[in-house]
């Protein structure tokens, strides 16, 4: 994909003159304007380009809260009232960056469904797929410390329980957890050090995205039929194309954004977080976001405290070895009859973890819990090595201009009986 | 991506945001909270200001004996979008609370009458003052308990799940103000067999039922002056102050929707105007 011709054309003396200094222009053009993207993504492929808009929009209210918000134990909840009720447009700003940490959220699991579902994690895209489980885990830990700063009833509770979970570390974990709060309990010193970090991790996110985008851009994009482009006709450059196709998708994502910001901006929060945080006083019921519910109901299903955590964070790592895991021949769980149906029961699992997360934890929403932590383990350490090897995928097509054609030509799911599948690459 | 995939994408969003909402409004079981219709309810809701005005009314002459208001400025109570009392009057008022003022020469801290740009004066000057004046129980401040409060979603993963789905759509952000006003009506004898509690009334809203506020609102306290164009019942009164008090959480509701009306539309038209282009563009590509 890096390889395709170059055809800039530097305009005008200044861009020439830079051209030869320092090739910006030319690095950008090559890569955003004429780079070659898959001519028949669809628009799960879009939310790369909507997760970016995402990064932006925090980072750019965050700046402007960070001039308003005051990380100070007795002054940080009634900062933020300040911003909502006095500030010019804090009343926007302010939702803006909340409401958008649930976007972002919303945006990075379909690209991650995407990424599972189309196989973007196999060869030659590894790097590319690990990349993303770091920033995910960035975003995590960012989303987690920025949810301390309003410094509610759930902040402070949401922080003491999450942070306590390093004291099941054996020998250090009680040193650990001291350390992170600065003290032997949660106070404004631990809010004060968790507003730096939620300050500067987003810039981490950033570079970890510039990473991101280059293996991207070194392998190429996969496509829905998982099989390579194998011409240029199978290509189509990605301005305008790709461009107005990830702008569409951008606005109609906004649009959803809007809603929340201006209809509902409490809908994703917790009626609780709007009382002054009370370290005498703990909540009926702690939860996280909505966005870390899956993993919530995966530590608790564990009746070991160390076990829980273990779990919880063995449920992310597990994504780092997928690329190795996944034994298939082919990369899209369209093409595979028995996968499929695996696939949709994880996916299942996953948003069943969400909900138990949310519930109590006893009785029979701990029993499920337990189940369905099994299933999404077990997609990811036995179905993905076991199935890829017993499968027989269906014929796939020799090219993307072939299976588009196919598709038009109404023949569905059989492209092709008399082509052989191709062997990719494992 | 076949059409098919992309609904089934499509469905795992949904059903993802659907997931998103589960730990909102669940303060506290009580009992069944019934939803109001307010003016300001759903996505082109607004204040009444005639409501917001019996609200404060209610507020100063009931609430405001034993209940603090520290965040609300008294600027914001001739504000349009609020009470929009004039500003006249709403400057009388301030006159009436005494604020900190500046330390005199002396050195002694000294007081002042309220101006426009206050806020509020604390009832306390701190939780164990309130605590001791009110036999151990703190009334808290009212300035953020309508966002503070919520309903309990009911229980069911189906009902729990459409719930959600429902109040998404519909913009239900008023579970605050529903509690609030079923909380000041739902005082009544304990059930058969409940034992009573000293110091404590039954109130069939608030969680674990015993609460130490006394029943604040009965029908006809005269409230509303001479000529009250509603009802002077109780119900009247709670459903008034809790619309006053879910503007004093909230007081740049009126301005934050109309907002979201013209931001919708504009990113309607972008929407289909890119999707035309798009369209356009991509006629020529088999894909």
């Amino acid at each position: 994909m890096s390889g395709h011709a170059d055809t800039y054309q530097p305009v005008g003396p200044v861009s020439k003159w830079l051209d030869k200094r320092l090739p910006i222009g030319r690095m950008m053009h090559n890569q955003f304007v004429d780079f070659p993207t898959p001519k028949n993504l669809n628009y799960m492929w879009t939310f790369g380009g909507i997760l970016m808009f995402c990064l932006i929009v925090q980072i750019v209210t965050g700046i402007v809260l960070a001039m308003h918000y005051v990380a100070a134990e007795s002054m940080a909840f009634d900062s933020v009232q300040h911003i909502k009720r006095n500030v010019n447009y804090g009343w926007l700003i302010q939702p803006l960056h909340a409401v958008g940490a649930s976007m972002f959220f919303v945006a990075v699991y379909l690209h991650i469904f995407r990424g599972l579902y189309y196989g973007s994690y196999k060869a030659p895209r590894e790097v590319l797929w690990i990349l993303g489980v770091f920033i995910f885990l960035a975003m995590m830990a960012t989303a987690f410390l920025g949810y301390t700063l309003p410094w509610g009833q759930m902040s402070f509770w949401g922080v003491t329980v999450i942070t306590n979970l390093f004291s099941a570390i054996p020998f250090v974990g009680e040193s650990i957890v001291t350390w992170l709060w600065g003290g032997y309990s949660v106070t404004g010193v631990t809010l004060n050090r968790f507003f730096s970090l939620h300050y500067l991790l987003p810039f981490v996110i950033f570079g970890l995205v510039i990473l991101h985008v280059w293996a991207l851009h070194v392998a190429g994009q996969n496509n829905p039929t998982g099989v390579e482009p194998r011409s240029a006709s199978e290509t189509v450059p990605m301005s305008p194309y790709a461009v107005l196709k990830d702008v569409f998708a951008l606005v109609v994502f906004v649009i959803l954004f809007a809603w929340f910001v201006f209809f509902a901006p409490d809908y994703l929060g917790h009626a609780d977080n709007y009382i002054p945080a009370d370290p005498l006083v703990t909540p009926a019921h702690i939860v996280p976001e909505w966005y870390f519910l899956p993993f919530y109901a995966i530590l608790r299903a564990v009746p070991d405290k160390l076990g829980g955590v273990i779990l919880m964070f063995a449920a992310i790592a597990v994504l780092l070895f997928i690329p190795w895991l996944d034994t298939s021949r082919v990369r899209s769980t369209k093409f595979r009859p028995i996968y499929k149906w695996f696939f949709w029961l994880w996916a299942f699992s996953a948003v069943a973890l969400g909900y138990l997360g949310a519930m109590p934890a006893e009785g029979a929403y701990v029993t499920w819990a337990r189940i369905f932590t099994f299933i999404y383990f077990a997609h990811f350490l036995l179905v993905m090595p076991i199935v890829g090897v017993i499968e027989t995928p269906k014929n796939l097509p020799r090219s993307i201009s072939e299976a588009v054609l196919r598709r038009d030509s109404g023949s569905g799911v059989g492209f092709g009986d008399a082509v052989p599948a191709s062997p990719e690459k494992r | 991506m076949t059409f098919r995939s992309s609904t089934k994408a499509l469905l795992v969003a949904a059903s993802l945001t659907v997931a998103a909402a589960a730990p909102a409004f669940a303060a506290g079981k009580g009992a069944q909270i019934e939803r109001q219709s307010w003016s300001f309810s759903g996505i082109t809701g607004q204040f009444d200001e005639a409501q917001l005005q019996r609200g404060f009314a209610v507020y100063r002459q009931v609430c405001a004996s034993c209940h603090g208001l520290t965040r609300v400025a008294f600027r914001q109570l001739a504000e349009a979008g609020g009470p929009n009392f004039p500003e006249e009057e709403v400057k009388a008022l301030a006159q009436e609370y005494e604020v900190a003022g500046p330390v005199d020469d002396d050195g002694e801290a000294t007081t002042r009458p309220a101006r426009l740009a206050d806020t509020f004066p604390p009832l306390y000057p701190n939780v164990k003052a309130a605590r001791a004046a009110h036999g151990g129980a703190y009334p808290p401040d009212l300035s953020l308990i309508t966002k503070a409060r919520g309903v309990p979603h009911p229980e069911g993963v189906v009902t729990h799940t459409l719930t959600m789905a429902r109040d998404m759509v519909t913009g239900y952000q008023e579970g605050g103000a529903d509690y609030v006003k079923a909380l000041l009506v739902k005082y009544q004898d304990p059930p058969e067999g409940v034992e009573e509690k000293d110091g404590l009334y039954y109130n069939a809203a608030y969680p674990g039922n015993w609460i130490a506020m006394a029943p604040p609102l009965l029908d006809d306290m005269g409230l509303y002056g001479d000529n009250p164009t509603v009802p002077e019942t109780a119900t009247q009164y709670a459903k008034d102050v809790s619309a006053f008090l879910y503007w004093a959480a909230d007081p740049k509701h009126d301005v934050r929707k109309q907002t979201g009306w013209l931001a919708l539309i504009y990113l309607l038209i972008t929407a289909v105007l890119l999707y035309i282009t798009k369209r356009a563009i991509w006629k020529k590509v088999k894909h």
